[in-house]
């Protein structure tokens, strides 16, 4: 269980989703976070796209993971850019547990600041806006 | 090795405007000073110049409007060199014909490009912050909106990766700073410790207020001729070995070489123009929007090894003026001004020509390595005398 609970800032600028990222962007609806999918050579890539990077099939789809990752580095931000989200919090690039050259950006939010590091396992939590359900991610319990 | 295109080009002349912070003077104020100044210093004058080039801020056609020039050849935006592009298309233009003697010019303004906060009424169809391209989305979305905070993450990663260490990034700091004392245009000229880097405030883990570079106000040019132009130049002329640059895929997070940058697809592809070694480079200008950025760039054109760059730049010995590899010899980005990656360009031509003043290095340089950028973004030109 995370040790610190998670405040919602005041805002968020949103992504603006596409046929393309949408599902991403739209899986925390059902708890799910979905990582577009090739069929053709099985690989998970991101960000979502119409053809797979690495064998260019169109047979790509989004795909439900476990949610669980690996905190491949971070910043502690300390300065403030705006009100509303008041300062120290954490940047993160992640790696999905299911295939690590899969990164997503995102913030590591549920613990202090100072106890997050590379190597960190964390899982997925989502925080609804509108019509976005942003993927941030949690410690995992020891 | 065949002669490229870019190698008909020289350059001719170069300027600089008065740099300063919160000048309340326009773009083209500064625009003109710096063109006038570089026009003159190429032997030529505004009739002589046929082509013009810039990435954007001042419009061409403001400069042209001013200077009173008749230009049938207009180059520059974002292309294959990033920030660097304008110079490489003038290059390109004079090495082809079209055109013979190409303006190109640099200005910025603290107060241009900054964001604003949104409203909290703000009308849900507004799409003024909406509809970011690539991976800008989640970078926004998650309050990631400095550079300070994706290279933060990227340095990060770095030092886990090769044990570098926060003193490491500042000694390049401290060696800026006292290359600037000699800059008599340089914004920070005081002195600086490697104490007074490490007490200054945090903004983005590991990076902190003297990692990153000084916003001013200023312009910068630079003319580019036709090489055959050389014996009428009136100070030496300077040539263009070979460029390089990056198609900028991945974006800041999705190389699969992360955390390195473009800057080493743009190493290659300058190496792969021409016979001279990074071991013939006896200066290097080098791109320092934040101090990270110039660990990346020096590793990625082989002037240190992979992952050695910290104990490369610690001490600031190697890279002072009298080391064995002077790096930003005019106090870079961090402490003369953020002149986004034409304030190198401006001093290689300096040294190279032996004009440096007070900080010219001690042997005259043969060979000047500059770069420009930082994550997807990056150009590199090898200049030579």
């Amino acid at each position: 269980m995370s040790d610190v609970d998670h405040v919602r800032p005041e805002f968020r600028i949103l992504p603006d989703p596409s046929m393309e990222s949408g599902a991403f962007w739209a899986g925390g609806a059902d708890g799910q976070l979905l990582i577009h999918h090739c069929n053709a050579c099985g690989k998970f890539f991101h960000p979502p796209a119409p053809a797979c990077f690495r064998c260019r099939s169109t047979d790509v789809g989004p795909q439900p993971v476990s949610g669980r990752a690996t905190v491949a580095t971070y910043t502690i931000n300390r300065h403030q850019w705006f009100p509303g989200f008041p300062p120290p919090y954490v940047l993160a690039y992640v790696e999905l547990a299911e295939q690590p050259d899969v990164r997503l950006t995102t913030n590591i939010v549920g613990c202090a600041v100072e106890d997050v590091h590379i190597g960190q396992e964390v899982e997925v939590m989502f925080e609804q806006w509108d019509d976005v359900w942003l993927p941030l991610f949690t410690p995992v319990a020891p | 090795m065949t002669e490229r295109v870019e190698q008909r080009a020289i350059i001719s002349g170069i300027g600089i405007s008065r740099i300063g912070r919160k000048t309340g003077l326009a773009g083209i104020t500064l625009t003109a000073e710096a063109s006038r100044q570089a026009i003159a210093d190429a032997g030529l004058t505004p009739t002589d110049i046929d082509g013009i080039a810039t990435i954007g801020d001042t419009p061409l056609d403001e400069v042209v409007a001013d200077l009173g020039l008749d230009v049938g050849y207009t180059g520059g935006g974002f292309d294959t060199g990033g920030l660097l592009s304008p110079l490489m298309s003038a290059f390109v233009a004079v090495g082809s014909g079209r055109a013979r003697h190409v303006l190109v010019y640099r200005t910025v303004l603290m107060m241009a490009g900054t964001i604003e906060a949104p409203p909290s009424d703000r009308d849900p169809d507004d799409e003024s912050l909406w509809g970011v391209m690539g991976d800008m989305g989640p970078l926004l979305a998650c309050h990631a909106y400095s550079a300070a905070n994706w290279i933060g993450m990227q340095a990060t990663r770095y030092m886990h990766l090769y044990g570098s260490t926060k003193e490491q990034l500042g000694w390049l700091a401290v060696n800026s700073r006292r290359n600037a004392a000699l800059n008599p245009l340089a914004i920070y000229q005081e002195p600086m410790t490697i104490d007074d880097y490490m007490a200054a405030r945090m903004i983005s883990t590991p990076i902190g207020l003297y990692d990153c570079d000084v916003p001013v106000d200023g312009s910068i040019a630079i003319v580019v001729s036709a090489a055959d132009h050389e014996p009428d130049c009136p100070n030496p002329a300077v040539r263009v070995a070979s460029i390089g640059g990056s198609p900028s895929l991945g974006g800041w997070v999705d190389r699969p070489d992360y955390p390195a940058m473009a800057a080493s697809d743009a190493a290659a592809q300058l190496w792969a123009g021409t016979d001279v070694r990074p071991g013939d480079v006896d200066i290097a200008e080098i791109y320092d929007g934040f101090t990270f950025l110039t660990f990346a760039w020096l590793e990625a054109l082989g002037l240190c090894g992979r992952g050695e760059a910290g104990p490369f730049i610690e001490g600031a010995t190697r890279i002072a003026l009298d080391g064995q590899l002077p790096v930003n010899t005019y106090g870079g980005q961090l402490s003369a001004g953020r002149m986004h990656g034409y304030w190198v360009i401006h001093e290689a031509v300096l040294q190279l020509r032996g004009h440096a003043g007070p900080r010219q290095v001690a042997h005259p340089p043969e060979v000047a390595v500059t770069a420009a950028g930082g994550g997807p973004i990056a150009g590199a030109i090898l200049l030579t005398r």
